[in-house]
Parts: C-alpha cells; sequence; structure tokens
C-alpha cells in the first residue's frame, strides 16, 4: 500500500488561514480520493508559513473496476431515445442489454470503469483541490491567472512504497510537481529532495521546520513557562495569541524580557493590549503582585548573538509603543481627574448615527431610562443615572482612541480617578456587557441598569430609523442587543415588564430622529410635518388648534414628544405597535437563547401566547416548568386529554354556535368517572389558583398533570355527546373547565402532537 | 520556480546617514534592472500615488520602477516634537510588473544592502492586506517585521482604479525614516544624521525639517483657509473631468492624446485637498465617506482614460 506525501509551498501564509487550509487540503484530497475509488487508512495535515502539508497512509495503488447498470427506455420506446441513451452511455446498440422489467422490456448499459493507477487520480484530484482551494481571500501573481492565498512557489507530490517513490505527474498552470522543497528561509536555503513523509519530516527538522502548528505551539508555551519561572514571572495565557504566533514562525525561538520600568505604572489592560496588538507578545505576570512585568516575543530564528539584536531591537519598538500609551495615560488621567468634563462636552460633537443624533444626546436618553429601570433592578436611580451619564465618557479618551477595545476598561480606571463609587465606576466598564453569547453577565445592579438601558436605547433607535437585522445582514449588532437584554434579565432574574421601558425609548428615539432629521435637512427634518404634528399631538395634552401651529415648528414638536416622557400620557398607538415590533424580535432572540437550553419550541410558543409575556423571567419560568411536565408521562398524557377535550368543545360550540364555558354541575353527573372529574378539576383549581398567583408553576402545572388520571378515566367511561341533551351540556361545560385551567397555565393549544 | 539565492552578505557595513540608506537603495534597485526615477512634483499622501505607480499598474505592459517620493500627511503633525511622526515624510517606493517570482528575494537583498545582515535580525512577512479607498484599490501581501518593526508594506495588487490588475505589479514601500532610524539607532528622527555626520557641515534630520515640521503642523491644523480648499478639491473634481471629457483625436497633431496624466493630477490635487480638509476638522464622519468616493470615482475615470493609452497597452 503506497503512501502519498504533498505539499503546496509558498509565500507566507496568513496565521489565522492556516489551520483552516490544513483541513481543507486534507478533506478536498481524500475526498477527492474517496470518490475516485481509492481507500486509505490515515491522512494528516500540516501547515507552516510557507506550506501546506498533507500525508496519506495506506493508499490503494489503484482503484477498482466498476461496473454499473443504468436503466434506459424500454425496448418499445422510440428511436431517439434509445439514441440519447446511447450518447449518454457512450455504448452502441448491440452493448446493451434487454432486460425483464414491470412494464416490459427495458435496455440496460453495463458500463465497466477499469481500475485506474493512483497516480492518475491524484494528479487529476490535486490540480482540482489547488484550483478549487476555499481560501478567504485569493490572489493571482506575476502573469498567471492561477489563484492561491499569496504567491504558489512549487509543488512536491510524491507516492512512496517500499519499491520506491515516484513523483505524481501533477501539472497545473506551469507548476509541475517534483519531490523536492526547502527548509527555513533564512537557516537553511536550498531545496532538497524527499522520499517519502518520514524523510520529509525528518529533513525538514534538520531544516529548522516543525511541520506541526501544535507541536510549535506546544514548543513557544513549554519555553516560555520554563523562562518566565525562572525569572519569578508566569505567563499570562492567550490561546488566541499563540495559536497566531506559532502560524508566524516556522522554528520558534523564546525570547523574554523585562519592560522598562518608567511603564510599569501603566493599567495591566493597557500594557497587555498595546503588547498583543502590536507587537504580538506575551504578557508576564507577576504572581505576587499582579502587576505586568515582562514580556515574551517568539523569533522565527537562532542567532549566533543568542538573540540579543533581535530582542534589543523589539524593546525599542516596545518602548516607542509605551511611550505612546504612558502619553495617552498621563494626558488621560488630567481631564479624568478634573471631572472628565472635556470628554463629555467632546461627546456633542461624536456622531452616533446621522438619523439619531450625537453621542452626548444618546447618553442624555440612556441617562433618563435608567432612572425608569433603576427600581426593578434594585440599583439606586442616582448612582445609575450618574453611571450612564459618565459610562461613555472614555471613548473621548486618548488611549481608547488608540485602543478601541480598552473602551469600558479605561472608562473604569477614569472614573475612579475623578472621585466616583466604585459602582458607577464599575458600570462604565461593565455596561457593553455581554457581548459574546458566552461573555459574564453583570450583577451589580448599577452595572445591570445601564447595561439595559444602553441596548434598550440602541435597538428602538435603530428600529425608529428601520434599520432592522435582515437575513445575515445585522451591521449594528442588534441580535447580539437583544441577547444582552434576555441574558442581563434572566441572569438577574430581574422582574420588570419590558414594554413600558421600550415605549418610553421609543419616545425618546422618536424625538431624537425629529431632531437630527431637523438638523440634516432644515426645519422639518425628513418627516412630514404632518407626520411630525400627528406624532406630537397624540402625545400631547394641548387642543388641536394649538397643535396646529405646530406645521411651522418642529422644534416645538419634539419637545412635546419629549414632555410627554414626563407628563406620563400613556403610551399612544403608534408607540405600543413599534414596542411590540420590537417585543416580537426579542420573542425570536429569546426563542434561539431557550432552544440552546433544551427547552422545546412548542413549549416556548405555548408560553408566548400568554400575557405578561413581555416579563421575560416570568415567561422563561413558565416555560422551564411546562418543559419539566411535559417530559412526565403524565404531563404528555394530560396534554392529549387537553387536546381531546379542546377538540370535542370546538366542533360542539361550532355546531351549536355557543360557548360552553360555564355551569357544569355534579348534580348531572351520571357516571363515577365524571364526579371524580368533578372532583380532580376542584382539588387542582384549589392549588393552581393560588400557586398560580405566587407564580410557582412547578405546582400549578404538577397540579394539571395530576389531572391526567382522572381525564382518562372520563374518557374511558363516558360518551360526551350523549342523547339526554342536559346531560351532554353539562359533560361539555365539563370539558370547558378542564380546558379553563390547562389554559390559565400556559397556551396548550400551542404545543406539537 | 525561484530558487532562493543564498542570503550570506557579502560586507555588510553600516550606513552613516540618512541618505546613505535612500543611496544604497537606490544603487541596489538599479542593478536589479529598475528604472530609477524623480519623485512625483506634487503633493501626494503616499508613493503609490506617482503616477508610475498607479496608472502603470494598470495594462498589460510590462514595467519596472523605484524612486523615494516625498509623502504628505497633515493630521501626522506634531510640531517636529514627536519622535517618530512626520506630516511630511519619505516613501521609497518599488513596482515591478509582472511581479517577479523572486519578489521577496530581491527585497530581502534590499534589507541586506541597507545593512540588515538577516542572520543576526528576525525578518517576517505578516499578513496586511492592503486597500486604498481614494484610489479604488488593493492588494494582498504583508507588512515586513524586523525585530517587531514594520519597515516596509510588501503588496501584489489585485485591482487599481476598479480595473483587475492582469498582469499584477509587485508593490514594495519603504517607510524611509523609520527604517533608516532602525539602521542607524537613533531614537528621535529629528536626530538623525542626514548627510554623512564627518562632512564639513553635518546636516541633521532636524537640521532640514524641524522648522517645517512646525510651520506645516500649525499651517494644516489652524492656518490653511478651509473654504479655499473646499473650493480647490471642488475645481480639481471638475477640471479632471473636463480633461477626460475631451475628443481622444487631438485637431492640432491629428494625433489620438487621452489626457489622462493631467487629468489624473487633478485627481492627486483633489485627495491631498480632502487630507488638508480632513486635518482642519472640517469633515463630519458621513461627509468622509461622501469625500473619499469622490476622489475614487476621479480615480476610476483615470483609470479607465489610462487603459486607452498607449502606456496603458491600448493598441490603436
Amino acid at each position: 500500500m503506497p503512501d502519498l506525501l504533498i505539499e503546496l509551498f509558498s509565500e507566507e501564509i496568513p496565521a489565522r488561514m492556516q489551520a483552516r487550509a490544513a483541513d481543507d487540503l486534507k478533506r478536498l484530497v481524500t475526498d477527492g480520493l474517496v470518490a475516485a475509488g481509492l481507500t486509505y487508512a490515515g491522512a494528516g495535515a500540516f501547515a507552516t508559513p510557507r506550506r501546506l502539508t498533507l500525508a496519506v497512509e495506506g493508499l490503494d495503488a489503484a482503484s477498482r473496476p466498476t461496473v454499473e447498470d443504468r436503466k434506459g427506455p424500454m425496448v418499445t420506446a422510440p428511436e431517439a431515445a434509445v439514441q440519447g441513451f446511447l450518447r449518454s452511455t457512450g455504448l452502441t446498440l448491440d452493448q446493451l442489454e434487454r432486460r425483464a422489467d414491470k412494464k416490459g422490456e427495458v435496455w440496460f448499459a453495463v458500463i465497466r470503469k477499469p481500475g485506474r493507477p493512483a497516480a492518475d487520480i491524484i494528479a487529476e484530484v490535486l490540480a482540482d483541490a489547488i484550483r478549487n482551494f476555499p481560501w478567504p481571500k485569493s490572489m493571482r501573481w506575476g502573469a498567471g491567472s492561477l489563484r492561491w492565498v499569496r504567491p504558489l512557489q512549487s509543488i512536491l507530490c510524491v507516492l512512496s512504497s517500499e519499491a520506491g517513490s515516484e513523483v505524481v505527474p501533477v501539472s497545473i498552470d506551469g507548476f509541475v510537481a517534483g519531490n523536492t522543497t526547502e527548509g527555513h528561509r533564512f537557516m537553511a536555503p536550498g531545496r532538497f529532495a524527499v522520499s517519502g513523509f518520514d524523510d520529509y519530516h525528518a529533513k525538514l527538522k534538520r531544516a529548522f521546520v516543525i511541520l506541526d502548528g501544535a507541536e510549535r505551539a506546544a514548543a513557544i508555551w513549554h519555553d516560555a513557562t520554563q523562562a518566565a519561572f525562572a525569572m519569578g514571572l508566569e505567563v499570562v495565557e492567550d490561546k488566541g495569541l499563540l495559536a497566531e504566533v506559532a502560524g508566524l514562525v516556522e522554528w520558534p525561538v523564546v525570547l523574554l524580557a523585562r519592560i522598562p520600568a518608567p511603564f510599569l505604572h501603566l493599567p495591566p489592560e493597557v500594557l497587555q493590549t498595546s503588547m498583543r496588538e502590536h507587537q504580538k507578545f506575551f504578557s508576564l505576570r507577576n504572581p505576587a503582585t499582579g502587576r505586568i512585568e515582562g514580556f515574551v516575543t517568539v523569533a522565527n530564528r537562532e542567532t549566533t548573538d543568542h538573540g540579543d539584536t533581535i530582542l534589543k531591537g523589539n524593546l525599542k519598538v516596545l518602548s516607542a509603543r509605551l511611550s505612546d500609551a504612558r502619553f495617552f495615560w498621563d494626558n488621560d488621567l488630567r481631564v479624568a481627574r478634573a471631572g472628565m468634563g472635556d470628554w463629555l462636552d467632546g461627546l456633542a460633537s461624536v456622531t452616533f448615527h446621522n438619523k439619531l443624533g450625537s453621542q452626548a444626546d444618546r447618553i442624555a436618553r440612556i441617562a433618563a431610562l435608567v432612572r425608569e429601570i433603576a427600581p426593578f433592578v434594585g440599583a439606586d436611580p442616582d448612582q445609575a443615572e450618574q453611571a450612564a451619564r459618565i459610562a461613555k465618557a472614555d471613548l473621548r479618551s486618548a488611549m481608547v482612541g488608540e485602543f478601541p477595545e480598552l473602551q469600558g476598561v479605561m472608562g473604569r480606571y477614569y472614573a475612579l480617578e475623578a472621585g466616583m463609587p466604585a459602582s458607577v465606576a464599575d458600570a462604565a466598564r461593565d455596561h457593553y456587557s455581554p457581548l459574546g453569547p458566552s461573555d459574564a453577565v453583570p450583577v451589580a445592579p448599577v452595572s445591570v441598569a445601564v447595561a439595559l438601558a444602553d441596548k434598550l436605547d440602541t435597538l428602538t433607535g435603530f428600529w425608529a430609523i428601520d434599520e432592522k437585522p435582515t437575513g445575515s445582514k445585522d451591521p449594528f449588532a442588534l441580535r447580539r442587543a437583544a441577547l444582552g437584554v434576555i441574558r442581563l434579565v434572566l441572569g438577574n432574574e430581574n422582574r420588570c415588564e419590558l414594554i413600558p421601558f421600550i415605549v418610553s425609548a421609543v419616545r425618546r428615539n422618536q424625538a431624537a430622529m425629529m431632531q437630527a432629521g431637523k438638523d440634516h435637512h432644515g426645519r422639518h427634518g425628513t418627516m412630514s410635518s404632518i407626520d411630525a404634528v400627528r406624532l406630537a399631538q397624540s402625545l400631547s395634552v394641548k387642543g388641536i388648534e394649538e397643535m396646529t401651529a405646530l406645521v411651522e415648528d418642529i422644534d416645538t414638536a419634539i419637545m412635546t414628544l419629549s414632555q410627554g416622557l414626563s407628563s406620563g400620557v400613556p403610551p399612544q398607538e403608534w408607540e405600543l405597535q413599534r414596542s411590540s415590533d420590537l417585543l416580537a424580535f426579542f420573542h425570536d432572540r429569546l426563542k434561539v437563547y431557550l432552544k440552546d437550553q433544551s427547552i422545546r419550541q412548542d413549549v416556548i410558543d405555548a408560553c408566548l401566547a400568554m400575557p405578561e409575556n413581555c416579563d421575560l423571567t416570568l415567561l422563561v419560568k413558565r416555560a422551564e416548568a411546562l418543559n419539566a411536565t411535559l417530559a412526565t408521562e403524565d404531563g404528555a398524557n394530560l396534554v392529549q386529554g387537553f387536546k381531546r377535550a379542546a377538540n370535542i368543545l370546538t366542533q360542539a360550540e361550532a355546531k351549536d354556535g355557543v360557548e360552553y364555558s360555564y355551569g357544569a354541575d355534579i348534580k348531572f353527573a351520571e357516571t363515577d368517572a365524571e364526579r371524580a372529574l368533578f372532583a380532580a378539576l376542584d382539588a387542582a383549581d384549589a392549588k393552581i389558583a393560588p400557586a398560580m398567583a405566587a407564580e410557582d408553576f412547578t405546582t400549578a402545572m404538577a397540579a394539571m398533570a395530576a389531572l391526567r388520571g382522572p381525564v382518562d378515566a372520563f374518557f374511558t367511561a363516558v360518551q360526551v355527546n350523549a342523547d339526554n341533551q342536559i346531560v351532554r351540556r353539562n359533560r361539555l361545560n365539563l370539558l370547558s373547565r378542564i380546558r379553563t385551567l390547562c389554559l390559565s397555565v400556559a397556551d396548550l393549544t400551542k404545543l406539537d402532537g | 520556480m525561484a530558487q532562493s539565492a543564498p542570503l550570506v552578505p557579502p560586507q555588510i557595513t553600516a550606513p552613516t546617514c540618512f541618505q546613505d540608506v535612500i543611496l544604497r537603495l537606490q544603487g541596489y534597485w538599479a542593478s536589479r534592472g529598475c528604472a530609477i526615477l524623480q519623485p512625483y512634483d506634487m503633493e501626494v499622501g503616499a508613493g503609490t500615488f506617482h503616477p508610475a505607480t498607479t496608472l502603470r499598474s494598470l495594462g498589460t505592459r510590462a514595467w519596472a520602477a523605484a524612486y523615494v517620493q516625498p509623502s504628505r500627511r497633515p493630521t501626522d503633525g506634531r510640531y517636529g516634537e514627536n519622535p517618530n511622526r512626520l506630516q511630511h515624510y519619505y516613501q521609497y517606493q518599488v513596482i515591478i510588473k509582472p511581479s517577479p517570482p523572486d519578489l521577496q528575494d530581491l527585497y530581502l537583498g534590499s534589507l541586506v544592502a541597507i545593512g540588515l545582515d538577516p542572520a543576526l535580525h528576525d525578518i517576517r512577512f505578516v499578513e496586511d492586506d492592503w486597500e486604498s479607498p481614494t484610489l479604488g484599490a488593493w492588494g494582498l501581501g504583508w507588512e515586513v517585521w524586523c525585530d517587531g518593526m514594520e519597515v516596509s508594506q510588501f503588496t501584489y495588487f489585485q485591482q487599481v482604479g476598479g480595473h483587475d490588475c492582469n498582469p499584477v505589479s509587485g508593490e514594495l514601500t519603504y517607510g524611509l525614516e523609520r527604517l533608516a532610524m532602525y539602521v542607524l539607532g537613533v531614537d528621535h528622527v529629528m536626530d538623525m544624521p542626514f548627510n554623512d555626520p564627518q562632512s564639513p557641515i553635518a546636516l541633521s534630520y532636524g537640521d532640514i525639517f524641524r522648522q517645517t515640521e512646525e510651520e506645516y503642523s500649525r499651517h494644516n491644523f489652524d492656518g490653511a483657509d478651509t473654504a479655499k480648499l473646499l473650493r480647490n478639491f471642488e475645481e480639481a473634481e471638475v477640471e479632471c473631468q473636463r480633461l477626460l471629457a475631451f475628443d481622444a483625436m487631438d485637431p492640432k497633431s491629428g494625433k489620438r492624446i487621452v489626457m489622462a496624466h493631467p487629468a489624473y493630477d487633478q485627481c492627486i490635487k483633489a485627495s491631498h485637498l480632502f487630507n488638508l480638509l480632513d486635518a482642519r476638522g472640517v469633515i463630519s464622519v458621513t461627509e468622509r465617506q461622501a469625500y473619499i468616493g469622490r476622489v475614487r470615482a476621479l480615480a476610476k475615470l483615470c483609470a479607465d482614460a489610462f487603459v486607452t493609452t498607449t502606456a496603458g497597452g491600448y493598441l490603436a
């Protein structure tokens, strides 16, 4: 069984693409081999900055001959159909076979394909793989038309067995495969020949190339931690950086140094970010103090001076970078200690969105909304407002200008320097959270309040200007914001109805949109003056005559909208409409979120159909209880009973034109099963009503599930549609009690099955 | 296929001054067959704007050129105080079409020529995709790191002025001040010797440029008349379009003469005026995109025109 070795040697492949590319090469080639009838025992793929390598072990020397029976037209079919079949099979009529079929005799073609040597197949498969390689971005070079991630330099393709090794005759756009490759660009220049994977692997190592990215990463980590330990420091773990750095070197050499003293007072996040983003350095932490005191850089070569020149150069670049950072930090501290006023003023000139005004406008909206939210999440409204007002101040700081990823982190430092309480400073850092689905959810009440207000304002704002996510497009990350709200509420078990908050945010964003429209397009903004007046009117307590004057004055319209907020004007129809549209978006995100928590989709639908569905915590409690109940035998069967009851009722109600909803009386009961059901319903009522009032869904649903026995017994023993109309009506009214009781828990009609 | 030539440097001597670095690069690329051009005589933001790169990377004709290009980035002015930032600086630009298969080795040879011994330094090609929204151009390549410092930009042009590049040009851009400071071991750009420090009249970079950095920083941030700049921008835009609207046939000479280069000059002008307006802080975030789009539209028009000229590979 021969072994196959392929190497695609190129100019430097971006580190972030290497692992995926190795997998793709393996998949494309092995799939192609298998599709062509070759089997293999095993395959492994590797990547370095300059090469993608695939080794396939135990490959068939040739594909097996195949025989395919292909059914053609009926023997009696028109000549044209037969000719067509002959063309498609490449056979002549005398080579076809007649076989009996259900409907008569049919032409069959027996297509025999001889086995093909592996080398022929490999040559085709590899050329295809190169032409169709799924690089995230590819390019052309020179005068050629081939595309690769960077210019391809050479192809190695060798098939080896005990008998020896042969070059597979691959040829693509002027590249002819050979059996040679290169080692390290600087440490071992020149080409060498290889006979197979073991030979290749060993010779590469002698030529200062570690083929396996995981092995390079492990070597870097091992050497770095050992050397750090010797310095009394520890390496700050960073898996992403480790993978990236391992993709930048073929022969990793770890070099460590201490950060020069003038920079040690910078916040650890600043040091880490600057070193990681600009220099791809690992940070070294002093385990005793937690401070970042050193760095690790990974060079791609050994030198006669043991990396001295390289380390000096890196230190120099680092010093220049950190000088910048220190300059930013010192300047920022001055502004922060003076209360951050310069930044807050400056936010008025930073556009948040040209249809929604500046960052300062947005902060004013969030600060107003957060006061409404604060009581529901246990936060002090004054602190929450203060936090909202300063939470985005750091966007104007020099440090965040340089390192946008430090937004919030710097805000916390600066808020502390400005003398704000820790809860306010923490909110500045945490109000962006949670960002990703696995990001931690803030729990401090002030942070939670600001985080919620921030996201709700974002969502209602983009809803106001009709920038909702569509399909895969979500440029303002609104799905993430909605999921953030969901996780914040659920994670803290906050009890609040979202609609009132959404309504008030909708109102503020409507005012903001009109203001921004006016700023950009003159007096009436983008909406017609009539619309503006109509909106203002709907919120106003003033008379219509006064409002008509607004046609000339959008300012008053905007002010009226804003006043409508404070004067407690009830939600207007357009506001409720937009709010419920947004709530539906929340519900969609919630469904996705709960699906990941293994809650059935139909269970969520059954709970969404209940009132109070904008209280997410309540909604989820209900869904969890129902999900658990349905997982029990009683629960699952009761739902069947409920559905049967509901179906009978629906039919009877449709036929009789009345609603059977009242007045089942035990005195008309004729059977024990009926009487037992009366008793069971009374007992369930007695438990469910108080449990529901206490929002104890588990108890309520257990009581509901306990009806299963009596309901089943009822349906077994009793014919609902009795001849006696009094008995029939009584029974229908009894079924109605089942329906009412079950529907008080959740809308079970939404359940599957 | 490229055979990597052994990179054992013959006798590397360290350069003595800024101009020594420039002269060595000139000598090196001349010896590798590049036409050594002079800087373009207009204000540009980068060496790429020189028509020898932008326009000559279009069309099918082979091309090899190298040149120093003084470049202006008005927003980077720091009154000559920042050790690394300048509003006026030099780029060294090499452009070869089609890109030769050994371009990386040629490039590494140039580092050796200016005294960077690859046996002692850590030289790396780190992914960096280049894009110029104002030129409607993009390419793939790397930033080249030497001991953790970016010393060059290395790009294979894929598209310029909205046209696919075929053949593809290889473009190398060296930030001369930064590179020379590193090679010479200087910490502040103004302290860097410009000519040989042993010269009878030794001049530092600061002797030559400190005052102009101050003057232009003040000009760029506070002095420039924004109303005039805006007017000039509009004028350049109109002029570019007007020049390209001429019939290709010149009645006076009886020849086909497309005014691609004069029109492109107006595009360069518009681009620089936009940079100045940006530095003066009169362009809002939303307007910014619109201005960039307008310059790009001009660049596209010029590219469209250039490919209908002889130098652009047009066969009448």
